[in-house]
């Protein structure tokens, strides 16, 4: 067989695949709609996780330290520490809040005014506000520049905000373990669902498969057609499926934006990465591919010539 | 061409279709198969087909043996062979051309070749023209004819047809036969099951008479030598 032959036999059946789904236009569709639902879920996932880390990742990376001095620690010599605490290379920042203007904050937003104006002296001592760099927020990092602090005689306590974050991290990764189970029990429903829809159309178009076998058509004559309606309903359905989600992320854009606003964050929803769409696609494709290809091999061996 | 040696079909609701056949059918020679419905006269041609294996006995065609022939060498062997069928057998949603390139898709024929011998076959026919048309717009006998140009277009060695002429009047009849004696002549070796005694009499060809899946008379006479010294 020469090139230029198969590559219209392919074409051929190809094109045959493409009437057939479109002269069936409603069957054809909810079978794409289950395809795509299917493929949707675990791309949303996957969006739902990549975009709680891209929201937190401002604070989830770098682990605040709030260390507190004394209560007779004077300003001055709190300055002064604070000026070291910049010199250290882990160190991306330090804030000093002196002991006067956390009061001031504590009395405007605390509803303790009144309250606060019989104390004689403030009770609050200063306080330093440290971000590590990024790169030294490890476990062992952080315990070493806390203990670089509690070496300090003027500090009261350290304490550093991190549980919240550990626990954060933990749930993303049960979601990521679950995005996998997901992915895999949703792709076994599209083998099964273009398996099924395949066996159905062997059936319909039994007596074409018995004659064209009794003529002389092997198996993988008679099985192309099949693997192309297959490969249509999967890329049929992961578009689809792409769309569902592009549809989902443009509705939920607007009110993520405004509560991402409302907690003073310039955050923005984001969508399904090229990489994503592409592997997706790439999923259907597959997945139409071989449920296909188990379907007619199971099933059109069984239909034989009969005179 | 085709040799039956001692073939025996026997189903598996214990019918048994054929008993101890044995002919032998020359390159070029025009046979019919006669004998009463249920006589075994389809059977005969679904063994030469290899739609079945016999279950004692040997069926060669065309130099195969179909009891050996493994599966994935049929199709090749069926495009050697031309079938024709009394319902015709033929595509309802597709029209006459695609019915008839249907042998030359399947062997991944080129179109221009393909579209060159369509009109051929039709024309020995004498349906050209009706390229376009689905197969029930067509009269009875018309259809018959569109599934002997199916049949005919690969240009197969052997060409077998199952009670052609069972739907046609006495003339169309007639006529659908010595279309075939053409074959025949041009070196085709055709089996021709059919009941019409009057239509066998009239071609005076050779004939194997089958009853009650045997056949009848002097059938030992065929059993050919190539068998023997198998």
């Amino acid at each position: 067989m020469s090139l230029g032959v198969a590559g219209a036999r392919h074409t051929q059946a190809l094109l045959g695949s493409i009437g057939r789904l479109a002269r069936n236009p409603f069957a054809t569709a909810m079978t794409f709609l289950v395809i795509g639902l299917a493929l949707a879920l675990p791309l949303a996932l996957d969006l739902f996780v990549t975009n709680a880390q891209a929201a937190t990742g401002g604070f989830a990376d770098a682990v605040d330290m709030s260390v507190y001095f004394k209560t007779d620690v004077p300003l001055a010599k709190a300055q002064q520490l604070a000026t070291d605490a910049r010199q250290r290379s882990e160190v991306a920042e330090v804030k000093l809040i002196p002991a006067d203007k956390a009061l001031d904050e504590f009395r405007t937003y605390s509803g303790f005014g009144t309250a606060l104006e019989a104390l004689k002296e403030n009770p609050l001592p200063h306080v330093l506000h440290v971000r590590p760099k990024a790169e030294s927020s490890s476990a062992a990092a952080l315990e070493s520049l806390r203990n670089y602090f509690t070496a300090w005689p003027e500090v009261d306590i350290v304490q550093i905000d991190s549980e919240w974050v550990m626990r954060f991290n933990a749930i993303l990764e049960v979601l990521r373990r679950l995005l996998v189970i997901a992915a895999a029990l949703l792709g076994a429903g599209v083998l099964a669902v273009i398996g099924n829809t395949i066996r159905l159309e062997i059936l319909n178009r039994k007596e074409e498969i018995e004659v064209t076998k009794l003529v002389g058509g092997s198996n993988s004559f008679v099985r192309r057609p099949f693997l192309y309606t297959g490969v249509l309903y999967g890329l049929g359905g992961a578009v689809l499926g792409w769309l569902i989600v592009e549809g989902t992320v443009a509705i939920l854009g607007q009110p993520v934006a405004t509560l991402a606003q409302l907690y003073g964050s310039r955050y923005s929803l984001q969508g399904p990465t090229g990489d994503d769409i592409l592997i997706v696609l790439g999923a259907g494709v597959v997945l139409g591919w071989l449920g296909a290809w188990i379907s007619a091999h199971r099933h059109l061996r069984r239909i034989e010539p009969r005179a | 061409m085709i040799t039956f040696d001692r073939v025996s079909k026997r189903y598996p609701n214990g019918r048994e279709a054929l008993s101890n056949v044995s002919f032998n059918i020359d390159t070029g020679e025009m046979v019919f198969l006669t004998g009463r419905s249920g006589a075994g006269k389809s059977t005969v041609l679904k063994h030469i087909a290899l739609l079945e294996r016999p279950s004692r006995g040997t069926v060669l065609v065309n130099g195969k043996n179909t009891n050996t022939l493994r599966s994935r060498h049929i199709p090749a062997f069926r495009r050697g062979i031309g079938v024709v069928f009394q319902d015709h057998k033929l595509l309802g949603d597709r029209p006459v051309y695609d019915n008839v390139a249907l042998p030359l898709v399947v062997a991944a024929t080129g179109l221009k070749e393909i579209d060159k011998r369509v009109r051929a076959a039709l024309d020995q026919v004498g349906l050209l023209g009706k390229e376009r048309m689905l197969p029930f717009e067509l009269s009875v006998g018309e259809q018959q004819r569109v599934g002997i140009a199916r049949a005919i277009i690969s240009k197969p060695p052997i060409l077998i047809a199952d009670e052609p002429t069972g739907n046609l009047d006495p003339d169309l009849a007639l006529e659908v036969m010595r279309l075939f004696r053409r074959f025949g002549d041009v070196g085709v070796t055709v089996v021709v099951a059919t009941h019409d005694l009057h239509i066998v009499r009239e071609f005076g060809v050779r004939e194997i008479v089958l009853d009650n899946g045997q056949v009848q008379g002097g059938a030992a006479d065929f059993l050919p030598s190539v068998v023997a010294t198998r």
